[in-house]
């Protein structure tokens, strides 16, 4: 009977509720919100939160149970090996964006050269290595610099050449990871250049050569400037994407011989997973943040600028 | 008389400065050709030689033979491990978990995607950039908290995630949903207002609009997204090295690294073969949808 009762008061109740949630519904910001709370929950869950988390972790000690305030961070400043990696970053990542937008230039300069109908075949060739799982590249690379077996050491002793020990001495090792990263980088400046380049009017290289240009006066007052935005996107996202950079290094030498080719992700991982100081190693991957977040505020920067122009 | 002889000492240059010409631009063109092949070489040589060793029996390896040829080729490798009970769970691991957080990303960003490209709302614009910024913050700075995270999470519910296969659900998503919410903001804002101000006209709701305009429209950008969120997380590394360690519960990439380097040193050909099938998915792809794997990515650097 009572049951009865509520039920009786409760249905024109949850009708007006319902009715007034539909016409929330119906209301255009209403759903707007509610189409993108999934959105919003996951970053905010998963990547700030997170995000955040990780500066308290590295106030405090191997247990976590002890605030030790900056105690991480006057560790390592004392430590060779922290100085090292540093080190190492910074020449990994300059030397490797570098040569991955050089290489990226020229190649999809060559691409754009040739007639039309064969870009295709020679485009999807030279962009298989971004294609490939870096993991799973990097072993071919690391079988290619096989101490007692490499292939590549096979073929310099065809002409004369000593064995190389490519991921057993620092020079060698440091110059492995770099040769490594610009191979899987190279294909994807090619591809955004080649974009660009296509989208330079003819008509400008045109003035150009009835002005009496020549290829290198093209280049620099023709295709560059109409390139600079793509350029300096392309390169900041690779700056992060390669300042940030784990699979390669992991596999191909982690990190040694004698921590010589650590960067930030590897000895972060090195620290927090196989040390079990996770606070010690959040404070290592924290290092990241300044030079990801320069170069994030250039592209956010520069993408407004393209949005704006177009 | 004069003007015969102006015509005789024109004639013969303008035909021998086109050549010239012609030339230069054949010689331009052979060498564009000749770099070209240097550079695919540079390009192919890794997979080249991944399939020249899976090819090849562990004593031919370890013979100082010539490791560029194979003298003896073999299905061998293959056979083994596509009947060997750990490498088929690692192949199943990562197409479920591939297959789902590509359900899961497509389910969160085509909705998001579409409200804040469509419905203006409070705060839509610094969503949209804050979803861009997400996508520039790297796996690497954020693995040590979310395990951190995970673990306390184990220890308050009891629900232990660590060590799952299906933790990697809920963690992708973080690479894949705001690269592919970005894109098909994009895509959705270069559909012209008109066809879906006819839609409203006509009286659909705004999940019609969605579904039955923007989707079938904005297709070719949408396959564009599942091609990146596929690969993005078949070949993850290190959230699957970080959070899996049991054998039955890791992804192929990290099954691959820590299962077969170990122990046998001539264990090569069978690394290669993994290595192989470990890329064959996203190479497939890419075979056959090229073209929109490219729009993809280049789309993440414009806006609009």
């Amino acid at each position: 009977m009572a049951d009865v009762a509520i039920e009786r008061n409760a249905a024109p109740r949850t009708a007006r509720k319902r009715a007034s949630l539909r016409t929330a519904l119906k209301r255009k910001s209403t759903a707007a919100f509610l189409m993108t709370l999934p959105l919003i929950l996951l970053i905010l869950l998963l990547v700030i939160y997170p995000a955040f988390y990780s500066l308290h972790l590295a106030t405090l000690n191997k247990s976590m149970q002890r605030f030790i305030g900056l105690g991480n961070f006057q560790f390592l400043f004392k430590r060779e090996t922290f100085w090292l990696v540093v080190e190492q970053s910074c020449i990994f990542a300059i030397t490797a964006v570098f040569f991955k937008a050089l290489i990226g230039f020229i190649v999809a300069h060559f691409v754009h050269n040739i007639p039309a109908k064969g870009q295709r075949k020679w485009r999807g060739m030279l962009l298989v290595p971004w294609v490939i799982p870096p993991a799973m590249s990097t072993l071919a690379w690391l079988w290619l610099f096989d101490p007692s077996y490499s292939a590549f050491n096979y073929l310099l002793a065809g002409v004369g050449v000593d064995r190389i020990p490519w991921t057993g001495e620092t020079g060698w090792a440091r110059f492995s990871v770099i040769l490594v990263n610009i191979w899987f980088g190279a294909p994807f400046f090619m591809i955004m250049y080649l974009a660009s380049l296509k989208s330079v009017p003819d008509q400008l290289y045109e003035a150009a050569a009835i002005d009496g240009a020549n290829w290198w006066q093209r280049i620099w007052y023709v295709t560059l400037p109409m390139m600079r935005n793509i350029i300096a996107i392309t390169t900041l996202f690779s700056v992060i994407v390669t300042f940030a950079n784990f699979d390669i290094v992991r596999i191909l030498t982690a990190g040694g011989p004698l921590d010589r080719t650590h960067v930030f992700a590897t000895w972060a991982f090195r620290i927090g997973i196989e040390g079990g100081d996770i606070p010690l190693g959040a404070s290592v991957s924290l290092f990241m943040v300044p030079i990801l977040a320069i170069a994030a505020v250039f592209i956010l920067r520069d993408i407004n600028k393209r949005g704006n122009e177009s | 008389m004069t003007s015969t002889v102006v015509i005789n000492k024109a004639a013969p240059t303008r035909p021998v400065k086109l050549r010239s010409m012609s030339r230069d631009r054949t010689w331009a063109l052979r060498w564009s050709y000749f770099f070209l092949t240097l550079f695919a070489v540079f390009a192919l040589v890794p997979p080249l030689y991944m399939v020249i060793t899976s090819l090849k029996t562990s004593a031919e390896i370890s013979a100082a033979t010539n490791p560029w040829w194979v003298y003896h080729p073999t299905l061998s490798n293959y056979v083994e491990l596509l009947t060997s009970n750990q490498f088929l769970t690692f192949f199943r691991n990562s197409a479920l978990v591939s297959i789902f957080v590509v359900t899961i990303t497509m389910l969160i960003s085509v909705p998001a995607a579409f409200a804040l490209a469509r419905m203006r709302f409070w705060g839509s614009a610094t969503l949209a950039t804050g979803v861009f910024l997400t996508y520039l913050i790297p796996e690497t700075l954020l693995f040590l908290p979310l395990f951190k995270m995970f673990v306390a999470f184990g220890e308050l519910t009891g629900i232990q995630l660590i060590n799952k296969w299906y933790v990697l659900l809920v963690i992708y998503p973080t690479l894949t949903v705001p690269f592919c919410t970005w894109i098909m903001i994009g895509y959705f804002a270069s559909i012209p207002k008109e066809l879906d101000e006819a839609a409203i006209i006509d009286g659909a709701s705004w999940f019609q609009t969605l579904t039955r305009i923007f989707i079938p429209v904005a297709l070719p950008g949408l396959i564009a997204a599942t091609i990146f969120a596929f690969t993005v997380s078949w070949a993850q590394f290190l959230y699957p090295l970080v959070f899996t360690t049991s054998t039955d519960q890791l992804v192929l990439p990290v099954g691959i690294v820590t299962t077969l380097i170990k122990g046998d040193v001539f264990a090569w050909g069978q690394i290669m073969t993994g290595a192989l099938l470990g890329a064959a998915p996203p190479l497939i792809i890419y075979a056959f949808l090229m073209d929109y794997y490219i729009a993809g990515l280049t789309a993440g650097a414009t806006k609009g």
